[in-house]
């Protein structure tokens, strides 16, 4: 109890105060229950015990209330650390002062230690929390999906060298020196360090050596860093996976045989090769497995998802039965599954494998921040003033001397030199995490009696990069005045240019007859555009080249926006209400009705009684499927495609926005502003003459023929999907509301109330031709 | 392969009649390669003849004494253009351009081509061709350029204006819709409708009038484009190794 007090008047701030009572709370309900089944904390005797309980049970009486708490234990235990993770993770934000000083792993790492101290003064036992079986079964493949999955792939390629130079060379680079440099230590030294032979300290440096991916993440991701920088340091704590895999293996087996011949090597350098392709090789194949599977999911919408994770979790977890690299499998499986099953997938489960994978990767990093802790004040440590500062000390020595020199060769290659500043930020960004403790953890008590050394020194060098760098390098960046991550927000103009920029590219190493890197990237996107595609994407989307592909997402994205912002004062009325149905917005019904009952007052002409009717049938029609709720699909999903082409049309009518005002006054009509579609309503219902310019009556079949037949070609890709009807029915529906400017010449006012549109559709059928000006509705309107 | 190039040097010289203008021509295409001694090449052209000597010569005394050129990628320039010139016509056609496949394939090709002819033109002789390449020539941010001398082929704005031209067929100084439709086609070629591609060009239309708070007209002009390359490294993409 004091310790609790202490803890928590420590902190000045009430909310983390408050904080901490949660935890604490949380904690007394994990550890009461404990002290009560007064077990071994061994989950497998805890299974027994269980059944041995129930046996029991038997032959008593029948218990009215039974308490078997051995039988939940176990996720029950695993539920509440993931919700003790979560709630931290609110709490560091809610506290806005304490996120922008101290980064996210740092807080993280203080609450493990506290709960780890916590636990141990409760009882004795900590649950071994950073177990490496969990850690990189269960922990690890989520962060490295995530990443792997929304690699940036351009900057990644670009780079591909200069991050294979820091992981290979690099981390081979760090393994001897700091392994090389701590055995010489050892044996001037005249304690006991001199029994470490010079394998076990090749060993530590190997695990040491490598940066974290996780822990580069963490601190990188708060510091906006620009992409290139971000690119190779994270690509390098990638990459270097299949490094450290091999020289551990290479090193522990040597270690417990004692004795290493030239064929080792040579054998290592084979296995590093085999260890790094293998798992790239593996990583591929899954994801084109998980791309080929995507591609028949059109009627199952609801698992979709799934097989993203499912592929490339099997795809880790073949890798790492053969030893190969898991995580660059990962990676691999990642970056090629993503593109074709962003293709084939709906929308919506392309937002929940998004979701669903930043959402795993977030609680998988917070966990491994407090587990780091927990294991911290839960292991033994041997601590040795001079093993432990000289592995800090030679750390930072090598990574920099590793870097300036690295770099020293890269330059002469690179086309972007790297300048000292990048150097540094390189250096002081190599992170040590969770991966060295885990890896440490797994070494065997029996051959390395020095293991409680290596581990202390171990969480010593992670503590020392995630703190004091972690901590500094934010200030560091400012200081230096590092070049920050621009708006990733990419325009269409870009992205012309930049694929006509590519173009032009591959076409003056054509012509100087250099087969350089645009060359290779221009016949490897022909191979996949002509065979991999057609194989891996469901065929109608296949073709989409990926200028189309990325406009439509952008589309999709800013008129998500729009109608989440309520922006819709700046759309035409009908906008909102058809991207909400879309959207399954909670004000559906009133929505959809809305622009009904504005335009059927208007049509006071001959045949509208017959638009009325069809009008009404179709939105009826439409309520009652959205209505409907069905287990396999999700309600909305047949719209799919037709959303974006909806949504592209809108764009269009937004487009033409700001010709509008000229447009009104051509019409002589009083009103100059847009801004109230319910005033300029009630104007026009008013004095609906002002627009009245001409007789109507003409072009009244007009009307209709835009209502009855879907002339466009978005109204067929509509019917494709699953519900026929539906998509007819929303084409319909659509017909009156949306396609009006589609098929008028002459920019409307989206503004303006749905008789206005209809009005000025009708004056414009009587001086203009009619349809065929389908495609000039860009040009400007000069009256 | 340097005697091949004096070679043509000289046939050059020879063949335009001693044109100093067209000379200074070839010179300052040759200074966009300024980083190697100048003394090299000179030295053994002004061996040649006599009569040439006293051309070069009354041109170095006019600030061209910057002639220089790192021979070795410019050697290789000139062995890639004796390639393409199958017949020894000391200068290029557009089916000699064409003959190379990639460059058939190449969506834009076509343009690429014809922005190696200045209009009007039917060949394009080696310096033009070195001019136009030195646009994707890549240089050293840092290196400090005397400021009486003309701006290098591979300033930034040079490159854009290079891209823009190739954009701006009519060369009125913007890329009218028409035009960026054109572009938009021969990228995308067959596989989307018309429908989408208008809407495309309107949209980037619309966005670069937007972006740059200028004219609304339906075209986009030079600073509109400029602005929306802002973000693109336009020294780092319009590099190729080769050309270093």
């Amino acid at each position: 109890m004091p310790s609790r007090t202490g803890a928590g008047s420590g902190r000045s701030l009430p909310e983390f105060g408050l904080l901490l009572l949660v935890i604490f709370v949380l904690l007394e309900g994990s550890l009461l229950p404990l002290g009560a089944a007064s077990s071994t904390s061994k989950s497998c005797e805890e299974a027994k015990q269980g059944h041995t309980e129930v046996h029991n049970f038997t032959k008593k009486a029948f218990p009215v209330l039974g308490v078997d708490y051995g039988h939940i234990k176990n996720p029950f235990e695993i539920s509440l650390w993931v919700l003790l993770a979560c709630l931290m993770k609110l709490g560091f934000h809610l506290i806005p002062r304490l996120s922008s000083i101290v980064p996210e792993s740092c807080l993280l790492i203080v609450v493990g230690l506290l709960v780890g101290g916590l636990i141990k003064l409760a009882r004795e036992e900590v649950p071994p929390v950073l177990d490496s079986k969990f850690f990189f079964l269960y922990l690890l493949p989520p962060i490295i999906l995530d990443a792997g999955y929304f690699l940036p792939i351009r900057p990644f390629m670009e780079n591909l060298g200069t991050i294979l130079m820091f992981a290979v060379i690099g981390t081979l680079w760090n393994a001897f020196f700091i392994g090389g440099l701590l055995y010489g230590i050892c044996q001037i030294s005249n304690s006991d360090l001199t029994a470490i032979g010079i394998l076990p300290c090749l060993l530590f440096g190997s695990i040491i050596s490598a940066v974290d991916p996780v822990a580069v993440l963490a601190v990188f991701e708060e510091i906006h860093i620009n992409e290139l920088l971000h690119i190779l340091v994270f690509g390098e704590s990638l990459l270097n996976d299949a490094v450290t895999v091999v020289l551990y293996h290479l090193f522990e087996e040597f270690s417990v045989d004692g004795s290493v011949t030239v064929l080792d090597g040579i054998l290592g350098v084979i296995s590093f090769l085999v260890v790094a392709l293998g798992g790239v090789l593996f990583g591929a194949m899954y994801g084109f497995l998980a791309a080929l599977t995507s591609r028949f999911t059109s009627h199952t919408r609801v698992i979709e998802p799934l097989f993203a994770f499912l592929y490339s979790y099997m795809a880790y977890l073949s890798a790492e039965v053969f030893h190969l690299s898991g995580i660059m499998a990962l990676i691999a499986c990642g970056a090629v599954m993503r593109p074709y099953i962003e293709a084939n997938i709906s929308h919506k489960s392309h937002t929940t494998i998004k979701y669903f994978l930043k959402m795993l990767s977030s609680v998988s990093e917070t966990l491994i921040f407090i587990f780091l802790g927990v294991a911290t004040v839960d292991g033994r440590h041997s601590w040795n003033w001079i093993f432990v500062t000289m592995s800090v000390v030679l750390c930072l020595v090598a990574r920099v001397i590793g870097v300036v020199g690295l770099t020293f060769i890269i330059n002469k290659f690179r086309i972007v030199k790297l300048t000292t500043k990048d150097q540094f930020i390189i250096a002081y960004g190599g992170l040590r995490g969770a991966i060295a403790f885990s890896l440490g953890f797994l070494l065997k008590e029996d051959h390395f009696h020095m293991r409680d050394m290596f581990l202390t020194a171990i969480i010593t060098v992670i503590f020392f990069t995630v703190f004091v760098q972690g901590m500094t390098i934010k200030p560091l960046v400012e200081l230096l005045a590092v070049k920050k991550k621009q708006e990733a927000k990419r325009s269409i103009n870009e992205e012309i240019h930049t694929q006509f920029l590519d173009h032009l590219l591959t076409g003056i190493e054509d012509i100087c007859g250099h087969y350089g890197h645009h060359h290779w990237k221009d016949k490897l996107n022909r191979f996949n555009k002509k065979y991999v595609k057609k194989f891996l994407i469901v065929s109608e989307r296949s073709k989409e080249p990926q200028l189309i592909a990325f406009y439509h997402k952008m589309e999709m994205k800013q008129a998500i926006q729009l109608v989440e912002s309520g922006g819709g004062s700046k759309l035409p009325s009908a906008v909102p209400s058809t991207v909400s149905m879309q959207n399954i917005q909670p004000k559906n019904p009133p929505a959809t009705t809305k622009p009904a009952e504005r335009v059927l007052p208007q049509l006071s002409k001959g045949r509208e009684e017959e638009i009325r009717k069809i009008l009404r049938s179709n939105l009826q029609r439409t309520r009652q499927r959205l209505h409907s709720y069905n287990r396999h699909t999700l309600v909305a999903d047949p719209y799919e495609d037709g959303f974006s082409d909806l949504i592209l049309k809108k764009q269009r009518m937004m487009a033409i926005d700001k010709k509008i005002k000229e447009m009104t006054n051509y019409l002589t009509v009083p009103a100059a502003a847009p801004d109230s579609p319910t005033m300029v309503r009630a104007r026009l219902a008013s004095d609906p003459q002002s627009y009245n310019m001409k007789p109507v009556s003409g072009g009244v079949p007009t009307i209709q023929v835009d209502l009855a037949s879907p002339q466009s070609p978005d109204s067929v890709r509509l019917l494709d999907e699953l519900g026929e009807a539906d998509g007819k029915e929303q084409e319909k529906d659509q017909g009156l509301t949306m396609k009006l400017p589609g098929g008028s010449s002459r920019p409307n006012k989206p503004g303006e109330t749905e008789n206005t549109r209809e009005q000025q559709k009708l004056t414009r059928c009587l001086s203009d031709p009619g349809p065929s000006a389908d495609e000039d509705e860009d040009e400007p309107f000069l009256p | 392969m340097e005697t091949a190039l004096i070679k043509y040097l000289c046939r050059f010289i020879k063949n335009k009649n001693t044109k100093t203008d067209n000379l200074i021509l070839f010179r300052y295409s040759f200074t966009e390669w300024p980083d190697v001694k100048e003394s090299s090449i000179e030295a053994t052209f002004l061996q040649k003849s006599s009569r040439h000597r006293l051309m070069l010569s009354s041109l170095t005394q006019s600030a061209v004494l910057c002639v220089s050129v790192s021979s070795s990628h410019l050697l290789r320039l000139y062995e890639r253009f004796e390639s393409l010139d199958r017949e020894n016509r000391g200068h290029l056609r557009k089916e000699d351009f064409q003959a190379v496949r990639e460059l058939s394939m190449n969506p834009v090709g076509d343009r690429i081509i014809g922005s190696f002819f200045s209009p009007g033109q039917e060949t394009v002789d080696f310096p033009s061709f070195v001019q136009v390449l030195a646009h994707f020539r890549h240089t050293e941010n840092d290196r400090i350029r005397d400021g009486a001398q003309k701006e290098p082929a591979n300033s930034t704005a040079r490159r854009l204006k290079f891209v823009f031209q190739l954009y701006d067929q009519d060369r009125d100084g913007k890329i009218s819709r028409a035009e960026l439709l054109q572009v938009l086609r021969e990228m995308l070629g067959m596989q989307v409708t018309e429908e989408q591609l208008q809407s495309i060009a309107e949209r980037a239309i619309q966005e670069a009038n937007q972006e740059a708070n200028q004219d609304k007209d339906d075209a986009i002009s030079f600073d509109e484009f400029r602005k929306s390359m802002e973000k693109v490294n336009i020294d780092h993409k319009m590099s190729i190794r080769f050309l270093e």
